[in-house]
């Protein structure tokens, strides 16, 4: 697969509040019609950044290139992007026609081009005869779909969601999110996402920035991101990680010895970042670690332990076990088949483990 | 069983409904009283006729012919409108400016203490505040003075006191939070991220203003159209204090029919010609307002 073109490239973006230092040196590149997200808790920058591309916000220094062209000292108005607000701003003096065809005052487009676009839109969002609805009839779902056929209408470079589905119910966070994608295949158009919720993005995105305090803590697709974290925090902000004691050991091959499992061969793709040798963390998700039970093959590396904890989810339980030898629990997540019972409180547990899956952080 | 029950619940309803009532009945009675018995009888009075002392009570439409046919009072009710047409639109082209600074440009932990300052005015009494434009506006007062003192004119200018002028400039100026309250509170309710919206979908400044700002503040603007037109028609103190013979209206001449002429019917007349011209000019605004902020309704 051959890179695309960027059609951002951000470069050692700052930005200061008074003396807070709110984005603190973002470097990167956004591809042609890329998904990507900015993922991060609340105040980690992200929606600062966002709205600085959008042009909401100056940048203190560095530079925003927008398909090549610096984009400072541009208004919004004068930016190939557009923008679908978390509040939607969906206007509230006008009808969804009207609103869908604001943009399009000073297009050139005749006033049946502007119709048929409208309704071309509102169809693509899945509103087809909705164009004269009033504002303030329509649900939450609507309202969005209102805002992304808005800002779809004016074929921007880059489309930006600010937390667009944080203020939707579960189920339809969920339809949307298949629609949003659906929907960025369609058009082809970059989306740049900004969101709170890591399942979300994993789900959604071509390419996740993980931003801490005005920093990307790692850039990397759903996959990498979630299996290879370069760092302790990335690891417990995106899902589930059990962390564990270790030690390294780099004479004659790189080996950890880890509290309660034991000891594996790793190799150098399985260290995070500035790992050591010496004393490490080591994590490991849930779902690569498995509760053996009597009639499963004896598996080569397994351990023992305690289970301390029973969550039962329905189609899945979460135990947390206390694995002989080590100091903290680690959570096991186990798909609920039938005819296996689901373990109490106070039982011994054999796991089987994956040395492949381990990252060892420092 | 049954029927028992909702012959219970029957009786609960009608005691809900005549607490209600006793509880609306005294503020009711207040009104009937003071607001509707006094307009019914300016109504019932403009239908009889004053018979030298005392009033001939048969119902006749003669004010009314009279009121039409005699240019004075035409020109009064007339000139009342266009006063009270021009008060209005001055303070709330004055008002909204300040309405939008306050709203716009204010942080938000100072907008009380600007509220506050803005009904200074209101700390003085209405009379007093008149007085002062008398002054200020006086042959030898301020505005002369200054005007001569710069050389912009020779004369000091005979009419800004006691002109039609002087009117509006007083009126204008006690009624400005009026004006001013109204257009702040719908500003304020604006959804900010609506003029973000506005610019990202490639308009400039002046065009979201109008498209998105001045729409969405219509309500307020008509509040504080009708707030300073509805009382200013029927002010008499401004007119009587700073108008001189040019700037009197419709209220100086109803004052004197039941005052000084003692002809209440003739009074009563013009007051009721004066409230319908407030009511058909307000409507008129009231509907033409609608029409045009009618977008967001469902056609």
């Amino acid at each position: 697969m051959t890179k695309p073109e960027p059609i951002i490239r951000l470069e050692d973006v700052h930005k200061y509040y008074g003396d807070y230092h709110a984005l603190r040196g973002i470097t990167a590149e956004i591809g042609q019609g890329e998904f990507f997200s900015l993922l991060g808790p609340s105040g980690c920058g992200k929606t600062t950044l966002l709205r600085a591309i959008a042009g909401f916000e100056d940048i203190s220094s560095g530079a925003i290139m927008l398909g090549g062209k610096n984009m400072e000292g541009v208004a919004p108005n004068h930016r190939p992007t557009n923008m679908v607000f978390q509040s939607y701003a969906i206007f509230p003096h006008l009808n969804v026609e009207q609103n869908v065809a604001f943009g399009l005052r000073k297009s050139g487009l005749s006033a049946g081009d502007k119709t048929r676009a409208v309704g071309q839109a509102l169809e693509m969002v899945g509103l087809g005869g909705y164009g004269g609805r009033a504002a303030h009839a329509l649900s939450g779902g609507q309202r969005q779909r209102v805002a992304l056929a808005r800002a779809l209408i004016l074929k921007p470079k880059v489309l930006l969601l600010d937390e667009p589905l944080s203020a939707l119910d579960k189920k339809m966070r969920e339809v949307m999110q298949v629609e949003l994608i659906k929907l960025q295949r369609e058009v082809g158009i970059t989306f740049i996402l900004v969101t709170h919720d890591q399942e979300e993005a994993l789900v959604m995105s071509d390419r996740i920035a993980v931003m801490f305090e005005g920093e990307i803590a790692q850039l990397d697709d759903p996959e990498r991101l979630y299996r290879r974290p370069v760092s302790r925090r990335v690891g417990e902000f995106i899902g589930m990680m059990n962390f564990l004691d270790g030690t390294l050991q780099a004479s004659g091959g790189l080996s950890v010895d880890v509290a309660g499992l034991g000891r594996a061969d790793i190799d150098e793709g399985q260290i995070a970042g500035a790992a050591r040798a010496g004393a490490v963390s080591v994590g490991l998700r849930p779902e690569t670690l498995s509760i053996l039970f009597e009639d499963d093959p004896k598996s080569a590396r397994s351990a023992e332990g305690e289970v301390a904890e029973v969550v039962y989810y329905g189609d899945m339980t979460y135990y947390d076990l206390r694995l002989d030898g080590a100091a903290r629990n680690v959570r096991v997540s186990m798909r609920n088949v039938v005819g296996r019972p689901v373990l109490e409180v106070g039982a011994r547990a054999r796991v089987s483990w994956d040395p492949r899956a381990l990252t060892v952080f420092s | 069983m049954a029927m028992a029950r909702s012959f219970d619940l029957g009786r609960i309803l009608r005691r809900e409904e005549s607490k209600g009532l006793a509880l609306i009945a005294p503020p009711f009675v207040y009104a009937l009283l003071l607001l509707a018995a006094p307009l019914g009888a300016i109504v019932l009075f403009s239908f009889w006729t004053q018979d030298f002392m005392t009033i001939n009570r048969t119902f006749t439409l003669d004010n009314y012919r009279e009121a039409f046919s005699d240019p004075l009072y035409m020109e009064l009710l007339s000139r009342s409108l266009r006063i009270s047409l021009a008060v209005t639109a001055i303070t709330v082209l004055l008002a909204f400016p300040v309405a939008y600074f306050v709203s716009f440009h204010v942080a938000p932990e100072r907008k009380s203490l600007w509220l506050f300052l803005i009904t200074i005015p209101f700390w003085t009494s209405y009379l007093i505040r008149v007085f002062l434009w008398r002054v200020i506006l006086a042959y030898d007062g301020p505005v002369n003075g200054t005007l001569v003192g710069l050389g912009l004119i020779e004369e000091p200018l005979a009419w800004i006191l006691y002109s039609a002028n002087s009117v509006v400039i007083t009126l204008a100026h006690a009624y400005a939070p009026f004006a001013i309250l109204p257009i702040f509170v719908s500003l304020e309710k604006i959804d900010r991220s609506l003029h973000e919206a506005g610019r990202d979908l490639g308009e400039s400044r002046v065009m979201v203003f109008l498209r998105v700002t001045l729409p969405l503040a219509m309500p307020g603007v008509l509040a504080a159209v009708l707030i300073v037109f509805i009382p200013t028609i029927g002010d008499y103190v401004t007119p009587r204090l700073v108008g001189g013979s040019d700037g009197t209206m419709i209220a100086n001449m109803i004052q004197t029919q039941f005052m000084r002429l003692n002809n209440a019917p003739m009074g009563a007349t013009l007051s009721v010609l004066a409230m319908s011209m407030v009511g058909i000019v307000s409507l008129v605004m009231i509907v033409l307002t609608m029409r045009w902020t009618r977008g967001g309704k469902s056609k």
